[in-house]
């Protein structure tokens, strides 16, 4: 077996995306993710790579998305503040269908909050920070070697579905050093970026092919001339006003991530078999529930864990087929309740859902979750 | 929640607890032994209370934070006055000599060495504390051979500094007898 090596959350999150291919990073360095432009600065030009440090978090978005469209796989990191300053051009990166990822170390927000402090308040931002009605997929990892291995999926399904991911961690998790096996490098599975040129008829850079769901990527720059957008465009990517256009494009945006819920969404499933309580967490927060699990476990509660790695789409399917052996929903969050919003529309009150959130930049400790799980067990 | 040895390492930002728990944690991996390392600290990075934080086990952890200390380590009044009301029972206090143990604390299991001193002094560097302190917090608990302990600062501590930083884990280590070392030894569970 591999040695063991010591690692940090977010230098896993910078050797899992150079092992994803990525070679570009532009950013602006920010508490508690600023190990992530660190750690990219050292290592990028050791692999022939870019580092851009920029003015602010809006050129950041808007370096990473030019650089893939010529052809990079790329990545930014920041936290709450930054992360507000990059939704414009997140949603042109959507429209555009350019693929990212955009790396989200929460902490204590609103404004620039507590910034050494854990949160995991920006879950709704993830999904809604962008206006319009656009896709998203995010996730959320809850250990230094899952943050290795998911930021690669994230590039994955980045290049698949031609759009950015977000990737929201924690500052329990980035700023966690664990003992971690990575995986064989040679064992990866790797999704390079699908380009093509001069594809015969169909030279239209927006064109989608029979049985595609995207475009296949032009690398800007490199011989063939076209247009891109955040305007609604068609198939040559130039700027249209059609209503019929407009629909067929943002339905096709949209549907590309609702017809492949069940490829994108993940979720960990811990003591769930007999359980008929479950503690609904993601990221960090799952570390106190895992705790707080064996020790109800230990005083004969049925509990077990449902855990989003996806965190959008929400995965609705899954926690609904839980739905007939459950009494009761604990949703742990460090926020006032946003997962929550989700978790309650998918029951829609076929079981209870009570909540345990903090917003004080504190963590929610094992014992405070177990104290919950009591209190109800006597009601 | 299992066997945890909790430990928490406090000075003042700039002094390098957070080094400090990175090289134990280091060591922990090289020796087999499941650990989480974090940190905590203020916006100021300097100058203000700073901790460092691990968790020890032969099992499994999930939790990553330290509520309850078995062992503290502090550098600077600041840090002692703050961090030591949040102590598991029976837990073990090393102190920089030159702090005044708070009246409330006299109870606890205390272990005052001159760190500081040792780093100023016989080291020759101040900055060397940090170091010297992991050489300590070692011998006094006996948990990490000192070649784990040794290699895991070797792949810490900056090229240029190999040598002054060996001979503070040696000094530190030498702070601790045989009979301090007998009575306060932790078997991490």
């Amino acid at each position: 077996m591999a040695k063991a090596v010591l690692m940090q959350g977010n230098e896993a999150a910078v050797e899992g995306a150079l092992a994803a291919g990525m070679r570009f990073f532009a950013g602006y360095p920010i508490t508690p993710s600023t190990e992530i432009a660190e750690k990219c600065a050292l290592r990028l030009p050791q692999v022939g790579g870019k580092f851009i440090q920029m003015e602010d978090e809006l050129s950041s978005m808007a370096a990473i998305l030019g650089a893939s469209a010529a052809g990079y796989k790329t990545m930014t990191a920041t936290s709450g503040p930054g992360f507000s300053l990059m939704q414009e051009n997140l949603g042109y990166g959507m429209m555009a269908e350019i693929p990212c990822v955009i790396v989200n170390v929460q902490r204590a927000g609103p404004s620039t909050g507590l910034p050494t402090s854990p949160s995991q308040g920006d879950y709704m931002q993830a999904r809604w920070g962008t206006h319009g009605d656009h896709p998203v997929i995010a996730f959320s990892p809850s250990s230094v070697l899952e943050t290795y291995t998911l930021i690669i999926r994230a590039f994955n399904l980045s290049e698949k579905y031609r759009t950015p991911v977000i990737f929201l961690m924690d500052e329990i998790v980035g700023h966690m050093r664990e003992g971690v096996v990575l995986p064989d490098p040679n064992k990866l599975k790797i999704n390079p970026r699908k380009t093509s040129f001069h594809d015969g008829a169909h030279k239209k850079c927006y064109y989608v092919p029979e049985g595609a769901f995207v475009p296949s990527m032009k690398p800007f720059g490199q011989g063939e001339r076209y247009n891109v957008t955040g305007l609604v465009h068609d198939e040559s990517g130039f700027p249209v006003n059609n209503s019929a256009i407009a629909d067929k494009l943002i339905s096709r945006l949209l549907s590309k991530i609702d017809d492949h819920v069940d490829d994108i969404v993940r979720v960990e499933e811990y003591q769930m078999e007999d359980a008929d309580t479950a503690i609904v967490c993601f990221g960090g927060t799952a570390r106190a529930a895992m705790d707080a699990i064996e020790a109800a476990r230990a005083q004969g509660m049925r509990v077990g864990m449902f855990r989003p790695i996806t965190v959008w789409p929400f995965p609705e399917k899954p926690l609904k087929a839980r739905l007939p052996q459950l009494k009761r929903i604990l949703m742990v969050e460090h926020n006032h309740g946003q997962m929550l919003l989700e978790v309650r529309r998918a029951v829609s009150g076929a079981v209870p859902v009570d909540f345990l959130g903090r917003i004080d930049g504190t963590v929610i400790s094992p014992a405070e979750i177990l104290a919950n799980l009591n209190e109800k067990e006597a009601n | 929640m299992g066997n945890r040895y909790e430990m928490r390492l406090a000075g003042s930002g700039g002094q390098g607890v957070i080094l400090a728990s990175v090289i134990l944690a280091e060591a922990a991996v090289d020796s087999g032994v499941t650990v989480i390392q974090s940190q905590s600290y203020g916006p100021e990075a300097r100058g203000g209370v700073c901790r460092a934080e691990l968790v020890l086990s032969r099992g499994t952890l999930w939790f990553p934070k330290v509520t309850r200390p078995d062992f503290l380590l502090a550098l600077t009044q600041a840090s002692l006055d703050k961090y030591g009301r949040e102590l598991a029972e029976g837990a073990i206090v090393m102190v920089d000599d030159s702090l005044t143990v708070p009246e409330w604390l006299e109870g606890a299991r205390l272990v005052p060495l001159p760190i500081l001193g040792t780093a100023r002094d016989a080291v020759g560097k101040l900055f060397t504390a940090n170091v010297v302190a992991v050489g300590a917090i070692n011998a006094l608990l006996g948990l990490f051979d000192e070649k784990a302990l040794l290699e895991g600062a070797m792949r810490r501590l900056p090229a240029g500094s190999e040598e002054i930083n060996k001979s503070a884990l040696a000094a530190g280590a030498a702070l601790v007898s045989p009979e301090l070392a007998a009575a306060f030894a932790q078997k991490i569970g």
